[in-house]
């Protein structure tokens, strides 16, 4: 499974499926391809090795205003063709709808963007599996309540992908990422935690055995112990990845789409204020700090920096050309898809802007509080219409801006429409995470918490 | 759905460089989805994903390597590079003898999804929208969805073994969004079952979306779910998610040989009230989980988990039970061929107990009654979990009164396994269910009894 070529070929296969638009019709294909290796270790042994490549094909046409399409997990030139008449046939189907349309060129240049690790396929396989073993043996050497792991894993993969339209749009990109993962499994007096670490980069020498370790016997560790707390009322410091993973979901309620279809809360609120005025948010894939980067969107245009609130006001929303167009705006350049669908609407690398003070100095002005270190039960306990807002939540009390005894099995409640505007403090202490998405230590005071 | 030779020679090949156990597992998987949104079809689309998955295992060590391209060449990359991944000197020339076998289908299917019109699937979609829309004046937006897939598959190993199973699922769900004075809800229904277009003959999509919507509608009106501690009482079909979040996973034998359950070295002991027996079962006519074979070529079983209170046996895969020397239990499986095969639940569900509903409920003074849960999730090793309440009453004064908001559940699964008082003989399946694992998500169906837990905490704001 030799390494990717670098001429964009793939483009050409993207091109000559749009070429074959007849009269009236509009065609996109999006050719994906990838190669990836990933290595897990258990019990100072390889428990699997697994090499593998992908490639595949999403076709959309759209004739008459209605749209169809259908995707291939091949390149196979019948199985292509066989999913271009899928697609077509499809469109006869779906309703007209004036907005319906591929993108055209918009004249936004993409980013320069280096995301492409040189070295990554030519780092042999014997490293990536010595890599894997030794992250085990880190993890397992560095504290005597760590008892197990359940596994230690290296992966990383080489992708790239292309668009082209007969609307004109000739897109192309790649990138490759790599990633050390394990869990870590800790005990004490009978009682069992187990907790993840991770180390994320580009090239295999952006990552570090020890980071992924420390991180999974600190989380595994210091919730050795703890309790089920009374039900109470106090503030929420939330780590930078709960801050970023919260904002991910108010980034799905920014979604042109959810926003068309009455199904945002913060529909028709542009220009007025949603959130803290401590609280500015950015979608911006073009920042090559994040991991999300990236030069075009899944339609083939250039991404772009979006500010969706700035100091609490909401700007705006983020688009794909449907949205963009019936909206009365434009793309935003968020258009977000795999081959098997057709583009939906987005953020790449939504991070909030730093505030001021260190992870420490937030912390220590908390006089009664809960330092969230997981939530539970996101995809149930949040509903992105209502923002509705009920999770599980493990972590460490604060008292008296101390770290304190560590709790379980309790939840809070409220909703993002509150939480957002109830932030009192906002760390400088920015961490970019493996999704792509950045956060910072925030803090949300006078919050439900339920226990015993 | 490949030459009987071109498997023997691939398996042979995976050999070539030593190895215990070489399979191959192909797959020919062809989905269709429609979605009516905002009024109107807006997407009608298609898929097709044909590959195969290599795996050679030796010792404790796997190797394993998947291509899309099924020609003798394709085929002879992928096995090689699964041979290698797991090198362990030795090999030679293996020969591979194949027995076909016979695997029984849970049930049979009617009406295969690619014989029925795509007009006949949209006008579905356009009916419940219609019915949804027309439930209240409240309802400003409704999504319904149809999706069909037929998954063709084939396991061969070099033990000889070689099997096929032909799955096919039809999947209609309907989402409604309402709008209030105190903001927008939303109402969801599902419908799914392993047959074909022949599940619009027994269910009818009006049922769907009128249910949807009264949901959505009801939680206008909802006052904020209580905060702290309660009973709760749990409706026929609405939790099966808590056995499946609460003690299945834990009951899964690779996570049980890491230490990473609450469960392991538990056999044997009680574990639940003797009311509770839990079973999970592949073999359930056309229940969401429910196939002939597993994805390592296993026959599909039903298997008793928790007997009486007791806990009796976990689930296995074949790694696992070729590492313990016991016989596969049919919970092998796997996304697609791109992953590899762990161990997954089928149709987990609680056996109806001796208890009247309507007595369990008014034996409850105070509490919270649970028509439907949404989604869960569980930490394996603290036995901790967490599940969404998507439609939920409080029970004042031993009676059913008024609708609460959403809000989770948040439990211990051992504790609060060990605590169910009461179980009600009024057995129901609940509906379609998607199960993630390490990243691999698999159709999953289960299934309760009418249930109070003592004490569960409600993560409301009230």
């Amino acid at each position: 499974m030799g390494s990717l070529s670098s001429n964009p070929e793939l483009l050409d296969v993207a091109a000559r499926i749009a070429e074959m638009a007849g009269p009236g019709e509009q065609v996109e294909a999006y050719v994906a391809r990838s190669t990836s290796t990933s290595v897990k270790a258990y019990g100072g042994e390889v428990e699997s090795l697994t090499q593998a490549s992908s490639a595949g094909v999403g076709v959309r046409v759209i004739v008459d205003h209605r749209e169809g399409f259908a995707y291939a997990g091949t390149l196979d030139e019948g199985v292509v063709l066989e999913a271009l008449a899928e697609a077509r046939d499809n469109a006869t189907f779906g309703e007209p709808d004036e907005f319906n349309g591929l993108a055209t060129p918009d004249g936004v240049a993409p980013a320069d963007l280096d995301l492409w690790p040189e070295h990554l396929a030519d780092v042999p396989t014997a490293d990536k599996v010595a890599m894997a073993l030794e992250l085990e043996k880190a993890t397992l050497g560095r504290d005597p309540r760590v008892t197990g792991v359940r596994v230690a894993m290296f992966a990383d993969s080489l992708g790239e992908g292309a668009v082209a339209t007969s609307t004109g749009i000739r897109a192309w990109g790649r990138a490759g990422m790599s990633h050390l993962a394990v869990q870590a499994l800790a005990n004490h007096d009978g009682e069992t935690q187990i907790a993840g670490g991770l180390s994320v980069g580009r090239e295999v020498t952006d990552l570090s055995i020890d980071e992924a370790a420390d991180d999974a016997v600190l989380r595994a560790t210091r919730l050795l112990g703890s309790t089920k707390p009374a039900t109470q009322r106090l503030t929420l410091v939330l780590e930078p990845r709960i801050a970023a993973t919260i904002l991910s979901i108010v980034g799905g309620m920014l979604n042109g789409e959810a926003v068309l279809k009455g199904r945002s809360p913060f529909a028709d609120r542009v220009g007025e204020v949603v959130a803290s005025p401590l609280l500015t948010f950015v979608d911006d894939p073009t920042d090559p700090r994040s991991l999300g980067a990236e030069a075009h969107d899944g339609e083939g245009l250039a991404c772009r920096r979006n500010e969706l609130v700035t100091d609490g006001v909401l700007q705006g929303f983020l688009q794909n050309s449907y949205t963009g167009r019936r909206s009365g705006t434009a793309s935003t350049g968020s258009a977000q898809r795999g081959i098997a669908s057709t583009p939906g609407v987005g953020a790449g690398a939504l991070a909030v802007a730093p505030g001021s003070g260190t992870h420490e100095d937030v912390l220590a002005a908390v006089e009664h509080g809960l330092f969230v270190t997981s939530m539970a039960g996101l995809h149930s306990g949040v509903n992105p219409v209502s923002g509705d807002f009920s999770v599980g939540v493990e972590g460490l009390m604060i008292k008296g801006g101390q770290l304190a005894e560590p709790i379980r099995e309790a939840t809070i409640a409220s909703t993002i429409q509150l939480l957002l505007l109830d932030i009192s403090a906002v760390g400088a202490d920015l961490e970019w995470l493996p999704d792509g998405s950045g956060g910072v230590t925030l803090v949300i005071p006078d919050i439900a918490m339920s226990g015993t | 759905m490949l030459d009987h030779d071109l498997i023997q020679r691939t398996l042979s090949t995976a050999l070539r460089t030593g190895g215990e156990l070489a399979e191959i597992f192909v797959e020919d998987k062809a989905s269709a989805n429609a979605i009516f949104d905002d009024g109107k079809v807006e997407n009608l689309s298609s898929g097709r994903d044909r590959g195969a998955g290599i795996r050679v295992i030796v010792g404790d060590t796997t190797g394993f390597a998947h291509t899309a391209d099924l020609s003798a060449t394709g085929l002879a990359e992928a096995a090689e590079a699964a041979g290698a991944a797991a090198r362990s000197g030795g090999g030679g020339v293996v020969e591979v003898v194949l027995t076909r076998q016979h695997a029984p289908r849970p049930n049979l299917i009617d009406v295969l999804p690619e014989d029925v019109a795509k007009a006949t699937k949209v006008d579905l979609l356009r009916r419940a929208d219609a019915t949804a829309r027309g439930a209240g004046s409240a309802i400003t937006q409704v999504t319904a969805r149809y999706g069909d897939s037929r998954r063709r598959i084939l396991i061969a190993n070099s033990d000889g073994l070689l099997t096929e199973d032909d799955q096919v699922r039809t999947l209609f769900t309907v989402m409604a969004v309402a709008s209030g004075d105190t903001g927008m809800q939303t109402g969801y229904q599902s419908l799914g079952r392993t047959v074909g277009f022949e599940l619009f003959d027994s269910y009818d999509v009006d049922d769907i979306a009128r249910e949807a919507a009264a949901r959505a509608l009801l939680k206008l009106d909802a006052r904020p779910a209580p905060s702290g501690t309660l009973p709760v009482v749990i409706g026929p079909g609405g939790g099966g998610v808590l056995f499946h979040e609460a003690c299945g996973h834990g009951l899964e034998a690779d996570l049980v040989a890491k230490g990473a359950s609450v469960f392991a070295g538990r056999v044997g002991e009680r574990v639940a009230d003797p009311r509770i027996t839990l079973v999970d079962d592949g073999t359930m006519a056309e229940e969401w989980g429910a196939f002939a074979v597993d994805d390592e070529g296993s026959l599909a079983q039903r298997n008793v988990l928790i007997e009486d209170g007791i806990l009796t046996d976990y689930m296995y895969d074949l790694l696992r039970s070729r590492k313990e020397g016991r016989a596969r239990s049919g919970n092998g499986r796997r996304q697609s061929y791109k992953h590899l095969p762990m161990v997954r639940m089928t149709n987990t569900y609680v056996l109806a107990g001796p208890d009247e509903p309507d007595d369990i409920i008014a034996g409850t003074p105070d509490g919270v009654y649970v028509a439907h849960l949404g989604g869960g999730q569980v930490n394996t090793a603290t036995g901790d979990f967490v599940f969404g309440m998507t439609e939920a009453y409080l029970i004042e004064g031993g009676k059913i009164t008024e609708p609460i908001r959403e809000g989770n559940l948040i439990g211990n699964g051992p504790a609060v396994l060990a605590s169910i008082d009461a179980v009600g003989h009024d057995f129901a399946m609940g509906s379609p269910g998607m199960c993630g694992k390490d990243g691999q998500g698999v159709p999953v169906g289960d299934g309760v009894p009418t249930l109070r837990v003592p004490a569960l905490t409600v993560g409301g704001t009230a």
